[in-house]
């Protein structure tokens, strides 16, 4: 198997700074770093398995219907994802309520399986999807890193910020809790990234 | 095989839909008690927080028999009230279930709400020294979901003993901080009637005054959760306040 398919999704290749997919959710949930987590394992979840199942699928799905068959796959996983979560995370599938069902559209999962699984064998594809969940993941959990700690002042719901600078008339900033700023975030880690590889970058 | 023809096109669609229908709906059925259990743990855990009880929960190693447990202790009787301030015959845990509070929201919003129908659900606390407090769920309207609560009198049935309030999908940090102890603390000790008269509790902007006895601070940012916040109250407490009369009358 050939490292790009692992390495890339990481930084030459990642879903959310370079292709620039799975926007919405990355705003929607990184308010705190748990629920965070908990998303990009999810969606790791289901684009590895949606994707080596695809593959394994691959010559027998039918041309004209293979969006609606990747689809019912996908939402197979989701809905999966979701009950397990019910069942054993009840806490935390409060927290990402709505968007446990929004995994189905997610740019990345469908777009991996029609760019790779579709012509892959089933475990690059698994690795594919995998690799590309955690590359989503790893931007989730920075841009939760940083709006929970100047968002709210805590990681993972613990206290950071010392109460002294509270009384010394440090606030929690409002503004990076809304997902505008996560926008404004996202986008200057795009801004970094293209800056350090310069290929990226249009003539 | 030619994968492109009609006939295969929808029979592997069949056969796929058939599939996957079977096992989400094996694993929908066989996790359905679990997840039940946890809605039902998460409503007693609530409501036993509205009168602050059940902190420990979440050390408990079973946490669901714990909460049972505890509510099964501190809380000794529950009945439904009508609209008339009546005792009716019913599993009032049921109704005090999200769903059932829906189903009573639901009679309430109607433009003429038909009240004879409504049955409300009232828990009777016995704490450790022996006094009694009774819990009353509310429901209503937030900003982008519904948010509901438990709000605990003591028995003049006037002064908050404390409150609980939950959410579905309030803003993060805004208006989801209604379900944070630092804001629900804040009814503890206000009265909800006036002279003889039903004021409830309202929110007010920049901070409630000192000894202020009916109003407590909104939430910064959170302006339109607190206001529904406030309305649900209001409107649940209306259709509670002839029982409280009949209960105040009684003592």
């Amino acid at each position: 198997m050939k490292k790009e398919i692992y390495q890339n999704p990481f930084f030459k290749a990642n879903p959310v700074t370079v292709l620039v997919l799975g926007i919405c959710s990355s705003l929607a949930v990184t308010v705190k770093l748990e629920p965070a987590c908990v998303m990009a394992l999810s969606v790791t979840f289901v684009t590895g398995f949606s994707s080596l199942f695809a593959s394994l699928l691959r010559n027998t799905i039918p041309n004209r219907i293979r969006i609606i068959v990747q689809l019912v796959l996908v939402s197979l996983f989701v809905i999966l994802i979701d009950q397990f979560l019910k069942a054993y995370a009840y806490e935390v599938s409060k927290q990402l309520s709505v968007y446990v069902g929004l995994i189905i559209t997610n740019c990345i999962i469908m777009g991996r399986i029609e760019a790779f699984a579709l012509g892959n064998k089933p475990w690059p594809s698994f690795v594919d999807g995998i690799a590309n969940g955690l590359g989503y993941g790893m931007i989730l959990v920075a841009l939760a890193f940083i709006r929970e700690l100047l968002g709210s002042g805590t990681l993972f719901g613990h206290q950071i910020i010392p109460a002294g600078w509270y009384e010394a008339g440090y606030m929690n900033n409002g503004l990076i809790i809304l997902p505008p700023m996560a926008l404004i975030l996202v986008g200057l880690f795009i801004w970094l990234q293209r800056g350090i590889q310069k290929d990226l970058i249009e003539k | 095989m030619n994968t492109n023809s009609n006939t295969y096109t929808i029979i592997y669609s069949t056969v796929m839909v058939v599939i996957v229908a079977a096992v989400l709906a094996y694993v929908s059925v066989s996790l359905n008690g679990k997840q039940q259990a946890n809605v039902n743990t998460e409503t007693r855990q609530s409501i036993l927080s509205s009168v602050n009880l059940g902190q420990g929960a979440d050390e408990a190693s079973d946490k669901n028999a714990y909460v049972e447990q505890e509510f099964n202790k501190y809380i000794t009787d529950s009945y439904l009230v009508d609209a008339q301030g009546n005792k009716v015959d019913g599993d009032a845990f049921s109704l005090a279930l999200t769903a059932g509070l829906k189903s009573q929201y639901d009679i309430m919003k109607q433009a003429n709400p038909d009240v004879s129908k409504l049955t409300l659900p009232v828990f009777v606390c016995t704490l450790d020294d022996g006094s009694k407090v009774e819990i009353f769920p509310i429901y209503g309207a937030g900003l982008w979901g519904p948010i509901w609560g438990y709000v605990s009198l003591k028995d003049d049935y006037n002064t908050i003993y404390g409150a609980t309030f939950l959410h579905k999908g309030e803003t993060p940090g805004l208006g989801a901080e209604i379900a944070t102890p630092n804001f629900s603390n804040q009814f503890i000790g206000k009265s909800i009637f006036d002279g003889g008269s039903l004021v409830s509790v309202t929110v007010v902007k920049g901070g409630a005054p000192e000894g202020s006895a009916h109003e407590i601070d909104a939430i910064s940012g959170g302006t339109i959760t607190s206001r529904a916040l406030e309305n649900a109250i209001r409107q649940w407490l209306e259709y509670y306040e002839p029982y409280l009369e009949k209960q105040k009358a009684e003592r």
